[in-house]
Protein backbone atom coordinates (compact mmCIF):
# COMPACT_ATOMS: atom_id res chain seq x y z
CA UNK A 1 0.00 0.00 0.00
CA UNK A 2 2.71 2.41 1.06
CA UNK A 3 4.79 1.44 -1.97
CA UNK A 4 1.82 2.18 -4.22
CA UNK A 5 1.29 5.56 -2.66
CA UNK A 6 4.96 6.42 -3.14
CA UNK A 7 4.78 5.43 -6.78
CA UNK A 8 1.73 7.61 -7.39
CA UNK A 9 3.41 10.46 -5.54
CA UNK A 10 6.49 10.13 -7.70
CA UNK A 11 4.32 10.04 -10.83
CA UNK A 12 2.73 13.32 -9.74
CA UNK A 13 6.11 14.85 -8.95
CA UNK A 14 7.42 13.69 -12.31
CA UNK A 15 4.54 15.26 -14.22
CA UNK A 16 4.96 18.45 -12.20
CA UNK A 17 8.67 18.54 -13.03
CA UNK A 18 7.81 18.02 -16.68
CA UNK A 19 5.42 20.95 -16.73
CA UNK A 20 7.65 23.27 -14.73
CA UNK A 21 10.84 22.52 -16.65
CA UNK A 22 9.36 22.74 -20.15
CA UNK A 23 9.84 26.54 -20.44
CA UNK A 24 13.39 26.12 -19.15
CA UNK A 25 14.15 23.66 -21.97
CA UNK A 26 12.91 26.08 -24.63
CA UNK A 27 14.87 28.82 -22.90
CA UNK A 28 18.00 26.70 -23.16
CA UNK A 29 17.45 26.03 -26.89
CA UNK A 30 16.92 29.76 -27.44
CA UNK A 31 20.07 30.60 -25.48
CA UNK A 32 22.29 28.21 -27.47
CA UNK A 33 20.84 29.59 -30.70
CA UNK A 34 21.72 33.12 -29.56
CA UNK A 35 25.28 32.05 -28.77
CA UNK A 36 25.65 30.45 -32.17
CA UNK A 37 24.40 33.59 -33.88
CA UNK A 38 26.72 35.88 -31.86
CA UNK A 39 23.83 37.57 -30.11
CA UNK A 40 23.34 38.31 -26.43
CA UNK A 41 20.88 35.76 -25.14
CA UNK A 42 17.90 36.51 -22.93
CA UNK A 43 17.97 34.99 -19.48
CA UNK A 44 17.14 31.30 -19.15
CA UNK A 45 14.11 32.35 -17.13
CA UNK A 46 12.70 34.55 -19.90
CA UNK A 47 10.06 31.99 -21.00
CA UNK A 48 8.73 31.94 -17.42
CA UNK A 49 8.55 35.74 -17.36
CA UNK A 50 6.72 35.72 -20.69
CA UNK A 51 4.20 33.20 -19.40
CA UNK A 52 3.79 35.17 -16.14
CA UNK A 53 3.20 38.38 -18.08
CA UNK A 54 0.64 36.71 -20.35
CA UNK A 55 -1.23 35.22 -17.38
CA UNK A 56 -1.50 38.70 -15.88
CA UNK A 57 -2.83 40.31 -19.03
CA UNK A 58 -6.40 40.88 -20.04
CA UNK A 59 -7.81 38.17 -22.30
CA UNK A 60 -9.40 39.65 -25.38
CA UNK A 61 -11.74 37.46 -27.39
CA UNK A 62 -13.11 38.43 -30.76
CA UNK A 63 -16.91 38.94 -30.83
CA UNK A 64 -17.21 36.38 -33.63
CA UNK A 65 -15.63 33.68 -31.47
CA UNK A 66 -17.73 30.69 -30.39
CA UNK A 67 -17.42 29.04 -26.95
CA UNK A 68 -15.06 26.52 -28.57
CA UNK A 69 -12.47 29.29 -28.92
CA UNK A 70 -12.50 29.78 -25.15
CA UNK A 71 -12.45 26.08 -24.26
CA UNK A 72 -9.76 25.03 -26.77
CA UNK A 73 -6.70 26.32 -24.82
CA UNK A 74 -7.75 24.30 -21.77
CA UNK A 75 -8.26 21.15 -23.84
CA UNK A 76 -4.92 21.66 -25.61
CA UNK A 77 -3.05 22.26 -22.36
CA UNK A 78 -4.92 19.43 -20.63
CA UNK A 79 -4.25 16.77 -23.23
CA UNK A 80 -0.61 17.80 -23.50
CA UNK A 81 -0.37 17.56 -19.72
CA UNK A 82 -1.84 14.04 -19.83
CA UNK A 83 0.65 13.15 -22.57
CA UNK A 84 3.45 14.35 -20.30
CA UNK A 85 2.11 12.16 -17.49
CA UNK A 86 2.49 9.07 -19.69
CA UNK A 87 6.12 9.63 -20.69
CA UNK A 88 8.75 8.29 -18.24
CA UNK A 89 10.95 11.24 -17.32
CA UNK A 90 12.75 10.10 -14.18
CA UNK A 91 11.58 6.57 -13.47
CA UNK A 92 10.04 3.62 -15.27
CA UNK A 93 7.31 1.30 -13.94
CA UNK A 94 5.25 4.15 -12.55
CA UNK A 95 1.48 3.63 -12.32
CA UNK A 96 0.77 6.36 -14.89
CA UNK A 97 2.91 4.55 -17.44
CA UNK A 98 0.91 1.38 -16.90
CA UNK A 99 -2.38 3.15 -17.70
CA UNK A 100 -1.51 4.35 -21.18
CA UNK A 101 0.85 3.24 -23.93
CA UNK A 102 2.51 5.06 -26.78
CA UNK A 103 -0.52 4.89 -29.06
CA UNK A 104 -2.54 6.75 -26.45
CA UNK A 105 0.29 9.28 -26.40
CA UNK A 106 -0.10 9.80 -30.15
CA UNK A 107 -3.84 10.11 -29.50
CA UNK A 108 -3.34 12.89 -26.94
CA UNK A 109 -1.21 14.78 -29.43
CA UNK A 110 -3.85 14.29 -32.12
CA UNK A 111 -6.59 15.56 -29.76
CA UNK A 112 -4.59 18.70 -28.92
CA UNK A 113 -3.84 19.28 -32.59
CA UNK A 114 -7.49 18.82 -33.58
CA UNK A 115 -8.69 21.48 -31.15
CA UNK A 116 -5.84 23.81 -32.06
CA UNK A 117 -6.85 23.58 -35.71
CA UNK A 118 -10.53 24.13 -34.85
CA UNK A 119 -9.65 27.16 -32.72
CA UNK A 120 -7.53 28.51 -35.55
CA UNK A 121 -10.50 28.39 -37.90
CA UNK A 122 -13.07 29.53 -35.34
CA UNK A 123 -12.69 33.30 -35.53
CA UNK A 124 -12.63 33.25 -39.30
CA UNK A 125 -9.45 35.18 -40.03
CA UNK A 126 -7.43 34.33 -43.10
CA UNK A 127 -4.28 33.47 -41.17
CA UNK A 128 -6.05 31.10 -38.79
CA UNK A 129 -7.63 29.04 -41.56
CA UNK A 130 -4.37 28.93 -43.50
CA UNK A 131 -2.42 27.80 -40.43
CA UNK A 132 -4.99 25.12 -39.59
CA UNK A 133 -5.00 23.72 -43.09
CA UNK A 134 -1.22 23.58 -43.15
CA UNK A 135 -1.02 22.00 -39.72
CA UNK A 136 -3.47 19.25 -40.63
CA UNK A 137 -1.73 18.57 -43.95
CA UNK A 138 1.65 18.17 -42.29
CA UNK A 139 0.36 16.13 -39.39
CA UNK A 140 -1.41 13.75 -41.76
CA UNK A 141 2.02 13.09 -43.27
CA UNK A 142 3.97 13.06 -40.00
CA UNK A 143 1.68 10.76 -38.04
CA UNK A 144 2.20 7.60 -40.17
CA UNK A 145 5.97 8.06 -39.91
CA UNK A 146 5.74 8.46 -36.15
CA UNK A 147 3.48 5.43 -35.75
CA UNK A 148 5.69 3.19 -37.90
CA UNK A 149 8.78 4.28 -35.95
CA UNK A 150 6.91 3.55 -32.72
CA UNK A 151 5.74 0.17 -34.03
CA UNK A 152 9.36 -0.70 -34.75
CA UNK A 153 10.19 -0.09 -31.10
CA UNK A 154 7.10 -2.01 -30.07
CA UNK A 155 8.10 -4.99 -32.20
CA UNK A 156 11.60 -5.04 -30.73
CA UNK A 157 10.27 -5.00 -27.17
CA UNK A 158 7.03 -6.90 -27.94
CA UNK A 159 5.04 -4.19 -26.19
CA UNK A 160 3.70 -0.72 -26.92
CA UNK A 161 4.13 0.34 -23.32
CA UNK A 162 6.90 2.91 -22.97
CA UNK A 163 8.12 1.54 -19.64
CA UNK A 164 8.42 -1.97 -21.06
CA UNK A 165 10.27 -0.68 -24.13
CA UNK A 166 12.75 1.20 -21.93
CA UNK A 167 13.20 -1.82 -19.64
CA UNK A 168 13.88 -3.98 -22.69
CA UNK A 169 16.53 -1.58 -23.99
CA UNK A 170 18.13 -1.43 -20.55
CA UNK A 171 18.21 -5.22 -20.29
CA UNK A 172 19.72 -5.52 -23.78
CA UNK A 173 22.67 -3.31 -22.87
CA UNK A 174 24.78 -1.60 -25.51
CA UNK A 175 23.76 -3.10 -28.82
CA UNK A 176 23.90 -1.74 -32.34
CA UNK A 177 20.39 -2.17 -33.71
CA UNK A 178 19.77 -1.09 -37.30
CA UNK A 179 16.05 -0.76 -36.56
CA UNK A 180 16.66 1.57 -33.60
CA UNK A 181 19.07 3.66 -35.64
CA UNK A 182 16.50 4.27 -38.36
CA UNK A 183 13.61 4.70 -35.93
CA UNK A 184 15.69 7.31 -34.09
CA UNK A 185 16.43 9.27 -37.27
CA UNK A 186 12.78 9.08 -38.29
CA UNK A 187 11.54 10.23 -34.88
CA UNK A 188 13.95 13.17 -34.94
CA UNK A 189 12.54 14.32 -38.28
CA UNK A 190 8.96 13.81 -37.07
CA UNK A 191 9.71 15.71 -33.87
CA UNK A 192 11.08 18.64 -35.87
CA UNK A 193 7.92 18.75 -37.97
CA UNK A 194 5.49 18.22 -35.10
CA UNK A 195 6.99 20.77 -32.75
CA UNK A 196 7.27 23.36 -35.50
CA UNK A 197 11.02 23.83 -35.61
CA UNK A 198 13.23 24.86 -38.54
CA UNK A 199 13.25 23.52 -41.35
CA UNK A 200 9.48 22.99 -41.20
CA UNK A 201 8.25 26.00 -39.26
CA UNK A 202 10.06 28.88 -37.62
CA UNK A 203 9.13 29.29 -33.94
CA UNK A 204 10.83 32.69 -33.68
CA UNK A 205 8.73 34.68 -36.14
CA UNK A 206 5.29 36.22 -36.21
CA UNK A 207 3.38 37.43 -39.24
CA UNK A 208 5.16 35.66 -41.99
CA UNK A 209 3.44 33.98 -44.85
CA UNK A 210 5.25 30.72 -44.09
CA UNK A 211 4.22 30.29 -40.49
CA UNK A 212 2.10 27.37 -39.34
CA UNK A 213 1.78 27.17 -35.58
CA UNK A 214 1.89 30.93 -35.01
CA UNK A 215 -0.79 31.47 -37.64
CA UNK A 216 -3.27 29.34 -35.73
CA UNK A 217 -2.78 31.08 -32.38
CA UNK A 218 -2.65 34.61 -33.77
CA UNK A 219 -6.06 35.50 -32.30
CA UNK A 220 -5.23 34.34 -28.78
CA UNK A 221 -4.19 36.69 -26.01
CA UNK A 222 -3.70 36.73 -22.27
CA UNK A 223 -4.02 33.49 -20.33
CA UNK A 224 -5.32 31.62 -23.41
CA UNK A 225 -2.13 32.41 -25.29
CA UNK A 226 -0.06 31.53 -22.23
CA UNK A 227 -1.70 28.09 -22.03
CA UNK A 228 -1.23 27.38 -25.74
CA UNK A 229 2.41 28.45 -25.66
CA UNK A 230 3.09 26.46 -22.51
CA UNK A 231 1.55 23.42 -24.22
CA UNK A 232 3.84 23.95 -27.23
CA UNK A 233 6.90 24.11 -24.96
CA UNK A 234 5.69 21.01 -23.14
CA UNK A 235 5.29 19.17 -26.45
CA UNK A 236 8.87 20.02 -27.43
CA UNK A 237 10.08 18.69 -24.08
CA UNK A 238 7.98 15.51 -24.43
CA UNK A 239 9.55 14.76 -27.79
CA UNK A 240 13.00 15.49 -26.34
CA UNK A 241 12.43 13.15 -23.41
CA UNK A 242 10.97 10.46 -25.68
CA UNK A 243 14.05 10.50 -27.89
CA UNK A 244 16.45 10.69 -24.95
CA UNK A 245 14.85 8.02 -22.80
CA UNK A 246 13.81 5.45 -25.39
CA UNK A 247 17.06 5.36 -27.33
CA UNK A 248 19.48 6.27 -24.55
CA UNK A 249 17.70 5.12 -21.39
CA UNK A 250 20.83 4.76 -19.25
CA UNK A 251 20.48 6.52 -15.94
CA UNK A 252 16.70 6.32 -15.62
CA UNK A 253 15.49 5.03 -12.23
CA UNK A 254 14.14 1.48 -12.28
CA UNK A 255 13.19 1.43 -8.60
CA UNK A 256 12.26 4.11 -6.13
CA UNK A 257 15.26 4.99 -4.06
CA UNK A 258 16.79 8.33 -3.13
CA UNK A 259 20.22 7.99 -4.72
CA UNK A 260 18.90 6.28 -7.86
CA UNK A 261 16.41 9.10 -8.35
CA UNK A 262 19.17 11.66 -7.90
CA UNK A 263 21.19 9.96 -10.65
CA UNK A 264 18.05 9.91 -12.83
CA UNK A 265 17.60 13.68 -12.42
CA UNK A 266 21.23 14.32 -13.31
CA UNK A 267 21.07 11.92 -16.29
CA UNK A 268 17.94 13.38 -17.86
CA UNK A 269 19.31 16.88 -17.24
CA UNK A 270 22.49 16.10 -19.16
CA UNK A 271 20.60 14.30 -21.93
CA UNK A 272 18.23 17.22 -22.45
CA UNK A 273 21.11 19.74 -22.40
CA UNK A 274 22.87 17.77 -25.14
CA UNK A 275 19.66 17.30 -27.12
CA UNK A 276 18.76 20.99 -26.83
CA UNK A 277 22.23 21.97 -28.01
CA UNK A 278 21.92 19.59 -30.96
CA UNK A 279 18.51 21.04 -31.83
CA UNK A 280 19.84 24.61 -31.71
CA UNK A 281 22.84 23.57 -33.81
CA UNK A 282 20.59 21.95 -36.40
CA UNK A 283 18.30 24.96 -36.48
CA UNK A 284 21.23 27.30 -37.00
CA UNK A 285 22.66 25.24 -39.84
CA UNK A 286 19.47 24.54 -41.79
CA UNK A 287 17.41 27.04 -43.68
CA UNK A 288 13.65 26.97 -43.50
CA UNK A 289 12.13 24.87 -46.24
CA UNK A 290 9.58 25.98 -48.75
CA UNK A 291 6.20 24.65 -47.61
CA UNK A 292 5.87 22.52 -50.72
CA UNK A 293 9.16 20.80 -49.93
CA UNK A 294 7.98 19.69 -46.50
CA UNK A 295 6.05 16.63 -47.83
CA UNK A 296 9.37 15.38 -49.27
CA UNK A 297 10.97 15.91 -45.85
CA UNK A 298 8.21 13.87 -44.20
CA UNK A 299 8.41 11.21 -46.91
CA UNK A 300 12.05 10.85 -45.90
CA UNK A 301 10.91 10.34 -42.30
CA UNK A 302 8.41 7.72 -43.47
CA UNK A 303 11.08 5.95 -45.55
CA UNK A 304 13.46 5.87 -42.60
CA UNK A 305 10.74 4.46 -40.37
CA UNK A 306 9.82 1.85 -42.98
CA UNK A 307 13.45 0.79 -43.38
CA UNK A 308 13.71 0.55 -39.60
CA UNK A 309 10.68 -1.74 -39.51
CA UNK A 310 11.89 -3.84 -42.45
CA UNK A 311 15.42 -4.14 -41.10
CA UNK A 312 14.03 -5.35 -37.80
CA UNK A 313 12.05 -8.08 -39.57
CA UNK A 314 14.77 -9.02 -42.05
CA UNK A 315 17.95 -8.62 -40.03
CA UNK A 316 17.14 -8.95 -36.35
CA UNK A 317 14.57 -11.68 -35.95
CA UNK A 318 16.35 -15.01 -35.19
CA UNK B 1 19.70 -12.78 -30.09
CA UNK B 2 21.32 -9.61 -31.32
CA UNK B 3 22.95 -8.64 -28.03
CA UNK B 4 24.93 -11.88 -27.91
CA UNK B 5 26.66 -11.18 -31.21
CA UNK B 6 30.10 -9.57 -31.26
CA UNK B 7 30.20 -5.91 -32.21
CA UNK B 8 31.52 -6.38 -35.75
CA UNK B 9 28.65 -8.74 -36.56
CA UNK B 10 26.17 -6.15 -35.30
CA UNK B 11 28.03 -3.67 -37.50
CA UNK B 12 27.53 -5.94 -40.55
CA UNK B 13 23.77 -5.92 -39.97
CA UNK B 14 23.64 -2.16 -39.41
CA UNK B 15 25.72 -1.51 -42.51
CA UNK B 16 23.41 -3.77 -44.52
CA UNK B 17 20.44 -1.68 -43.42
CA UNK B 18 22.34 1.47 -44.40
CA UNK B 19 23.04 0.00 -47.85
CA UNK B 20 19.31 -0.58 -48.23
CA UNK B 21 18.71 3.03 -47.22
CA UNK B 22 21.22 4.25 -49.80
CA UNK B 23 19.25 2.36 -52.46
CA UNK B 24 16.07 4.15 -51.38
CA UNK B 25 17.97 7.44 -51.42
CA UNK B 26 19.13 6.77 -54.99
CA UNK B 27 15.54 6.09 -56.01
CA UNK B 28 14.29 9.36 -54.54
CA UNK B 29 17.22 11.60 -55.49
CA UNK B 30 16.63 13.95 -58.41
CA UNK B 31 19.85 15.94 -58.62
CA UNK B 32 22.52 14.38 -60.79
CA UNK B 33 25.53 15.27 -58.66
CA UNK B 34 23.81 14.21 -55.44
CA UNK B 35 22.91 10.92 -57.10
CA UNK B 36 26.57 10.29 -57.96
CA UNK B 37 27.55 11.07 -54.37
CA UNK B 38 24.95 8.68 -52.96
CA UNK B 39 26.23 6.02 -55.34
CA UNK B 40 29.78 6.56 -54.06
CA UNK B 41 28.54 6.28 -50.45
CA UNK B 42 26.77 3.05 -51.31
CA UNK B 43 30.03 1.67 -52.71
CA UNK B 44 31.83 2.68 -49.53
CA UNK B 45 29.22 0.96 -47.36
CA UNK B 46 29.48 -2.21 -49.46
CA UNK B 47 33.28 -2.12 -49.15
CA UNK B 48 33.05 -1.65 -45.37
CA UNK B 49 30.62 -4.54 -45.05
CA UNK B 50 32.94 -6.71 -47.15
CA UNK B 51 35.82 -5.86 -44.83
CA UNK B 52 33.80 -6.86 -41.77
CA UNK B 53 32.65 -10.08 -43.46
CA UNK B 54 36.28 -10.83 -44.33
CA UNK B 55 37.25 -10.33 -40.69
CA UNK B 56 34.31 -12.45 -39.54
CA UNK B 57 34.81 -15.38 -41.92
CA UNK B 58 38.59 -15.28 -42.25
CA UNK B 59 38.29 -15.23 -46.05
CA UNK B 60 41.31 -13.07 -46.78
CA UNK B 61 40.66 -12.58 -50.47
CA UNK B 62 37.63 -10.46 -49.46
CA UNK B 63 39.99 -7.72 -48.24
CA UNK B 64 41.25 -7.52 -51.79
CA UNK B 65 37.66 -7.36 -53.12
CA UNK B 66 36.90 -4.55 -50.69
CA UNK B 67 39.96 -2.61 -51.84
CA UNK B 68 38.91 -3.16 -55.46
CA UNK B 69 35.40 -1.87 -54.67
CA UNK B 70 36.81 1.26 -53.05
CA UNK B 71 39.12 1.92 -55.97
CA UNK B 72 36.47 1.36 -58.62
CA UNK B 73 33.08 2.25 -57.21
CA UNK B 74 33.97 4.84 -54.61
CA UNK B 75 36.72 6.67 -56.45
CA UNK B 76 37.03 5.94 -60.16
CA UNK B 77 33.46 5.58 -61.47
CA UNK B 78 32.00 8.49 -59.46
CA UNK B 79 34.95 10.61 -60.62
CA UNK B 80 34.35 9.58 -64.23
CA UNK B 81 30.60 10.29 -64.02
CA UNK B 82 31.31 13.61 -62.29
CA UNK B 83 33.62 14.64 -65.10
CA UNK B 84 31.22 13.53 -67.83
CA UNK B 85 28.31 15.33 -66.23
CA UNK B 86 30.29 18.54 -65.86
CA UNK B 87 31.67 18.35 -69.39
CA UNK B 88 28.16 17.95 -70.77
CA UNK B 89 26.99 20.83 -68.60
CA UNK B 90 24.16 18.92 -66.99
CA UNK B 91 25.45 19.01 -63.41
CA UNK B 92 22.62 21.30 -62.30
CA UNK B 93 19.94 19.41 -64.17
CA UNK B 94 17.01 17.96 -62.25
CA UNK B 95 16.00 14.42 -63.11
CA UNK B 96 12.42 14.44 -61.93
CA UNK B 97 11.07 11.22 -60.49
CA UNK B 98 7.50 10.61 -61.60
CA UNK B 99 5.16 9.77 -58.70
CA UNK B 100 7.81 9.69 -55.92
CA UNK B 101 5.39 8.31 -53.31
CA UNK B 102 4.33 5.50 -55.67
CA UNK B 103 7.96 4.60 -56.33
CA UNK B 104 8.62 4.56 -52.60
CA UNK B 105 5.69 2.26 -51.88
CA UNK B 106 6.68 -0.04 -54.76
CA UNK B 107 10.21 -0.15 -53.39
CA UNK B 108 8.97 -1.10 -49.92
CA UNK B 109 6.76 -3.83 -51.43
CA UNK B 110 9.72 -5.15 -53.43
CA UNK B 111 11.85 -5.35 -50.29
CA UNK B 112 9.16 -7.44 -48.61
CA UNK B 113 8.97 -9.63 -51.72
CA UNK B 114 12.75 -10.16 -51.61
CA UNK B 115 12.48 -11.09 -47.95
CA UNK B 116 10.02 -13.87 -48.77
CA UNK B 117 12.09 -15.07 -51.73
CA UNK B 118 15.24 -15.27 -49.58
CA UNK B 119 13.47 -17.03 -46.72
CA UNK B 120 14.35 -20.62 -47.89
CA UNK B 121 18.04 -19.72 -48.31
CA UNK B 122 17.94 -18.18 -44.88
CA UNK B 123 16.86 -21.47 -43.32
CA UNK B 124 19.69 -23.43 -44.94
CA UNK B 125 22.51 -21.23 -43.75
CA UNK B 126 24.01 -20.57 -40.34
CA UNK B 127 26.35 -17.70 -41.15
CA UNK B 128 25.74 -14.23 -39.77
CA UNK B 129 25.34 -12.82 -43.27
CA UNK B 130 22.38 -15.08 -44.08
CA UNK B 131 20.01 -12.29 -43.07
CA UNK B 132 21.64 -9.85 -45.45
CA UNK B 133 20.93 -11.98 -48.53
CA UNK B 134 17.42 -10.53 -48.68
CA UNK B 135 18.89 -7.02 -48.43
CA UNK B 136 21.34 -7.63 -51.26
CA UNK B 137 18.53 -8.99 -53.45
CA UNK B 138 16.50 -5.91 -52.58
CA UNK B 139 19.40 -3.68 -53.70
CA UNK B 140 19.43 -5.51 -57.05
CA UNK B 141 15.67 -5.18 -57.50
CA UNK B 142 15.68 -1.52 -56.45
CA UNK B 143 18.42 -0.92 -59.03
CA UNK B 144 16.10 -2.46 -61.63
CA UNK B 145 13.25 -0.27 -60.40
CA UNK B 146 15.49 2.76 -60.84
CA UNK B 147 16.27 1.68 -64.41
CA UNK B 148 12.53 1.51 -65.12
CA UNK B 149 11.44 4.74 -63.45
CA UNK B 150 14.12 7.04 -64.87
CA UNK B 151 14.19 8.61 -68.31
CA UNK B 152 17.60 10.20 -68.32
CA UNK B 153 20.58 8.14 -69.42
CA UNK B 154 22.84 9.23 -66.54
CA UNK B 155 20.39 8.14 -63.82
CA UNK B 156 19.86 4.85 -65.63
CA UNK B 157 23.58 4.20 -65.63
CA UNK B 158 23.75 4.95 -61.91
CA UNK B 159 20.83 2.58 -61.38
CA UNK B 160 22.69 -0.10 -63.31
CA UNK B 161 25.87 0.41 -61.30
CA UNK B 162 23.91 0.25 -58.05
CA UNK B 163 22.38 -3.02 -59.29
CA UNK B 164 25.92 -4.31 -59.73
CA UNK B 165 26.67 -3.21 -56.15
CA UNK B 166 23.76 -5.40 -55.07
CA UNK B 167 25.09 -8.40 -57.00
CA UNK B 168 28.51 -8.01 -55.45
CA UNK B 169 26.97 -7.68 -51.99
CA UNK B 170 24.87 -10.80 -52.64
CA UNK B 171 28.01 -12.75 -53.53
CA UNK B 172 29.72 -11.56 -50.35
CA UNK B 173 26.68 -12.28 -48.19
CA UNK B 174 25.77 -15.68 -49.61
CA UNK B 175 29.08 -17.35 -50.37
CA UNK B 176 31.79 -15.10 -48.92
CA UNK B 177 32.58 -13.71 -52.34
CA UNK B 178 33.25 -15.27 -55.72
CA UNK B 179 36.54 -16.79 -56.88
CA UNK B 180 39.15 -14.13 -57.48
CA UNK B 181 39.22 -14.68 -61.25
CA UNK B 182 35.49 -14.05 -61.55
CA UNK B 183 35.65 -11.01 -59.31
CA UNK B 184 38.50 -9.48 -61.27
CA UNK B 185 36.61 -10.18 -64.48
CA UNK B 186 33.47 -8.45 -63.20
CA UNK B 187 35.45 -5.50 -61.89
CA UNK B 188 37.05 -5.11 -65.31
CA UNK B 189 33.62 -5.41 -66.98
CA UNK B 190 32.21 -2.65 -64.80
CA UNK B 191 35.19 -0.48 -65.56
CA UNK B 192 34.79 -0.97 -69.31
CA UNK B 193 31.02 -0.48 -69.04
CA UNK B 194 31.52 2.85 -67.29
CA UNK B 195 33.84 4.06 -70.06
CA UNK B 196 31.51 2.83 -72.81
CA UNK B 197 28.51 4.45 -71.13
CA UNK B 198 30.47 7.68 -71.13
CA UNK B 199 30.98 7.42 -74.89
CA UNK B 200 27.32 6.54 -75.35
CA UNK B 201 26.20 9.64 -73.45
CA UNK B 202 27.83 11.76 -76.10
CA UNK B 203 26.41 9.66 -78.94
CA UNK B 204 22.87 9.82 -77.57
CA UNK B 205 23.16 13.53 -77.07
CA UNK B 206 24.53 14.07 -80.56
CA UNK B 207 21.71 12.13 -82.20
CA UNK B 208 18.69 13.36 -80.23
CA UNK B 209 20.02 16.54 -78.61
CA UNK B 210 19.10 15.29 -75.15
CA UNK B 211 19.88 12.53 -72.70
CA UNK B 212 16.20 11.74 -72.27
CA UNK B 213 16.02 8.21 -73.62
CA UNK B 214 12.21 8.31 -73.67
CA UNK B 215 12.61 10.26 -76.90
CA UNK B 216 14.17 7.19 -78.49
CA UNK B 217 10.71 5.62 -78.46
CA UNK B 218 9.33 8.15 -80.91
CA UNK B 219 9.53 7.37 -84.59
CA UNK B 220 9.24 10.90 -85.88
CA UNK B 221 11.80 13.50 -84.92
CA UNK B 222 9.14 15.99 -83.91
CA UNK B 223 5.69 15.42 -82.49
CA UNK B 224 3.10 15.71 -85.18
Amino acid sequence: MNEDLNAWLLALVQTGTFVLLAPLFSGWVKRVKCWLQNRRSPSLLQPYRDLWRLFGKETLVSYTASPLFRIAPYIIAGSTLLAAAVVPLLAVNLPTAAIADVIVLAGFFALARFFLALAGMDVGTAFGGMGSSREMTLSALAEPAMLIAVFTLAMVASSTNLSTVINHTLADGMVLRPSFLFALLSLILVAMAETGRIPVDNPATHLELTMIHEAMILEYSGRHLALVEWAAQLKLMIYGVLIANIFFPWGIATHLNGSVLFIAVAAIGIKLLVLGTALALGESMLAKMRLFRVPAFLTLALTLALIGLLSHIILEVN
Amino acid sequence: MLNQLPLYQQAILTLAAMILFSSFALLAQNRVLAMIHVFAWQGLLVALTTTFVAYDSGAHHLYFSAALTVALKVLFIPWLLHRLVRRMGIDREMHEVGHPAMVLMTAAALVIFCYYVAQPIHQLSTSITRNTIAISMAVVVLGLLMLITRNKAVSQVIGFMSLENGLFFAAVAATNGMPMVVELGIAFDVLVAAVIFGVFFFHIRDSIDSLDVAQLNQLAEHDQ
